[in-house]
């Protein structure tokens, strides 16, 4: 049965979304659109001139070899994020949900680290893998492994994905439990009757059954990736050694408010709101029918 | 097919949580064993515990020749229909039955003609393609007996698996269930609450209360004796009255009582209640002051549509006898 509350005034109901609705225009709609705006013009360093160039500033950007090797490096970067953060979280999430004797304990510790800033986050693991400090440091030059992440960009590379999937782990951790604890527990039961050893009860029963949230976390986690974590990389690598950690939400910021480039960071803004948007219609559209059993 | 030993079964979860309390039973190779009993009262966990699904705190239990306590569910060569079925519900039926199959490595023409074959006893064949959502509750039930059947295991194991059907598709249930069994001939162990499926399905039954065996025996010996005061006040629609005599309890079934003079009375009731069932008319009251004594008789349709006094009689053949400390039968 369907409830619908009916208004007898009409503008009540717009008196009573209007608070989100101005909200959203004021603070989503108004920037977006000023970001369009800027995309499509030149301004000089100074601020002092701004002149209309349509879409010279894309051309521009596509023509620009860091900002394909920026789009690189981003691919590189949120895959590694979303591959580690959903598989070690499910790692942990497996064996969380096998726990009896202490389970709640256990569970709130590995939720912690999501209370902790990106930025907190990014300088923690940039002192631990500090090249003349860090603990983690001394323990590789101990094995032989020359650790310095200020000139190694695969190094660099390696830190902030470390960095960003230990923030982002508590957060898939919660799914996947939640996701395990609803999976029936007859079903592996009878899979173990079944004949089913441990690890095949979970590829072939658990896994599946869980994809639709796998499929959900999967486009979380690259939007975690291609946005939230400028904490992270600012507080660490700030997109260097050269290019090796440059995403593009990081180029955006560095390109307007370092280079003073307006115009071409707006047009940088535009093509992520793309992806966004086209990640966003992803989910939405498939998250309904393609993963469902 | 094997025969099923429990030597002395025991379980406790911790020193003092027990719920087996020592079961000692010995199932023929091919008997369908009916383990019945009030919820709670561990009947599902010892059928776990026979599966593998639960540890064996003390005591054996043996499937064929083998002691299978330390054995996985897998090595115990069973197979186990649950209450609410456990389909996979990412497979297609096809893929529910072949799954074990597959895992024991047999090849793709054996799983075809085994499970077309299971998917013909249970008539399937038009929804090998389908997912489980797409079945009714009697299909899904089905397909959860033909995962059993396809393994050909040496035991089956029914954990309630017609207690989430309608009162019409579990009659009919009964009966695939029972044709099934003279078909295959397959051990099987059913727990049950319901002492319908009890008395219809079993060769023998088990009665469990509070972890323990009450009585072993075919059905209608079970009935017509029942050996302690919870298996008389179990059994029957509605159970055996027991009513203090001479310091025992006086045991009599509803239907062997009957309205008579008032001066060949034996038992004289106080009734207060009357339910008319068409076939016959169950009345309920009291004996003499004692409210506590109820006494519920099942008489002939038309025998009585008033409230007051009423006289009954009874064979002394129908008579049992129960001592009140321990409830157990006394035999004159």
């Amino acid at each position: 049965m369907e409830k619908r509350v009916v208004f007898r005034s009409a503008w009540l109901p717009y008196l009573l979304v209007a608070p989100q609705l101005a909200i959203t225009v004021v603070f989503f709609f108004w920037p977006a659109a000023q970001a369009v705006w800027y995309s499509f013009q030149l301004q000089d360093a100074f601020g002092l001139k701004t002149q209309f160039v349509g879409l010279q500033n894309f051309a521009h950007l596509f023509r620009d070899h860091n900002y394909l090797e920026s789009f690189k490096v981003t691919a590189m970067f949120s895959a590694l994020v979303a591959f580690f953060g959903i598989a070690i979280s499910l790692l942990l999430a497996t064996m969380a949900d096998r726990v009896l004797r202490g389970a709640m304990a256990y569970k709130t510790l590995l939720i912690w680290p999501y209370a902790v800033a990106p930025a907190i986050a990014g300088v923690l693991w940039a002192f631990l893998f500090a090249p003349s400090i860090g603990i983690v440091t001394y323990v590789l030059k101990g094995w032989g492994v020359d650790w310095n992440w200020i000139i190694n960009g695969d190094q660099a590379m390696l830190l902030v994905v470390i960095a960003s999937v230990w923030k982002e782990i508590s957060y898939n951790f919660l799914f996947f439990l939640a996701g395990l604890q609803s999976i029936p527990k007859s079903l592996i039961e009878a899979a173990a009757i079944d004949g089913a050893g441990p690890a095949r009860r979970f590829w072939t029963i658990a896994f599946p059954l869980l994809s639709p949230t796998t499929f959900f976390l999967l486009v979380v986690n690259i939007v975690y990736a291609f946005f939230d974590t400028f904490g992270v990389i600012d507080a660490t690598t700030q997109g260097g050694p050269g290019q090796a950690t440059n995403i593009l939400v990081y180029k955006v910021y560095h390109d307007g408010v370092k280079a003073a480039d307006l115009g071409g960071s707006s047009a940088q803004s535009v093509i992520l709101m793309f992806i966004v948007i086209a990640l966003t219609v992803v989910q939405f559209r498939f998250i309904e029918r393609k993963v469902q059993y | 097919m094997a025969a099923v030993s429990l030597r002395d079964v025991h379980k406790s979860y911790t020193p003092e949580l027990k719920v087996i309390h020592g079961v000692s039973m010995e199932i023929e190779d091919g008997e369908f064993i009916v383990i019945l009993g009030p919820s709670g009262c561990g009947k599902s966990t010892l059928l776990r515990m026979v599966a593998g699904l639960e540890t064996i705190s003390a005591g054996e239990i043996a499937i064929g020749e083998r002691v299978v306590n330390d054995l996985e569910p897998k090595d115990r060569d069973i197979a186990m229909v649950f209450q609410n079925y456990a389909l996979y519900p990412h497979m297609s039926v096809y893929d529910n039955m072949a799954y074990g199959l597959r895992i024991r490595g047999l090849s793709r023409e054996e799983i075809s003609v085994r499970v077309k074959k299971a998917a013909d006893i249970l008539e399937l064949g038009d929804f090998l393609k389908r997912k489980p959502r797409a079945l009714s509750g009697g299909q899904r039930q089905r397909v959860a007996m033909g995962r059993a059947i396809v393994r050909e295991p040496q035991v089956f194991l029914f954990d309630e698996p017609l207690s989430n059907l309608d009162a019409k598709l579990r009659v009919q249930m009964r009966g695939e269930l029972q044709a099934l069994h003279r078909r295959l001939g397959t051990t099987s162990l059913f727990v049950t609450h319901d002492q319908v499926e009890a008395m219809t399905l079993a060769q023998r039954m088990i009665v469990i209360n509070a972890g323990r065996a009450e009585q072993i025996g075919a059905p209608l010996e079970v009935y017509a004796k029942p050996a302690t005061t919870f298996v008389a006040g179990f059994l029957g629609s509605p159970p055996m009255n027991l009513i203090p005599r001479e310091g025992k309890l006086l045991g009599i079934r509803p239907e062997h009582l009957e309205p008579c003079a008032a001066s060949d009375a034996l038992l004289t009731i106080d009734v207060d209640l009357i339910e008319p069932l068409g076939a016959d008319t169950v009345v309920y009251g009291h004996v003499g002051d004692s409210e506590s004594v109820r006494v519920a008789a099942r008489l002939p349709a038309h025998a009585l549509t008033r409230e007051g006094k009423l006289a009954l009689r009874y064979d002394a053949a129908n008579v049992h006898w129960y001592d009140p400390q321990s409830g157990r039968r006394i035999d004159t």
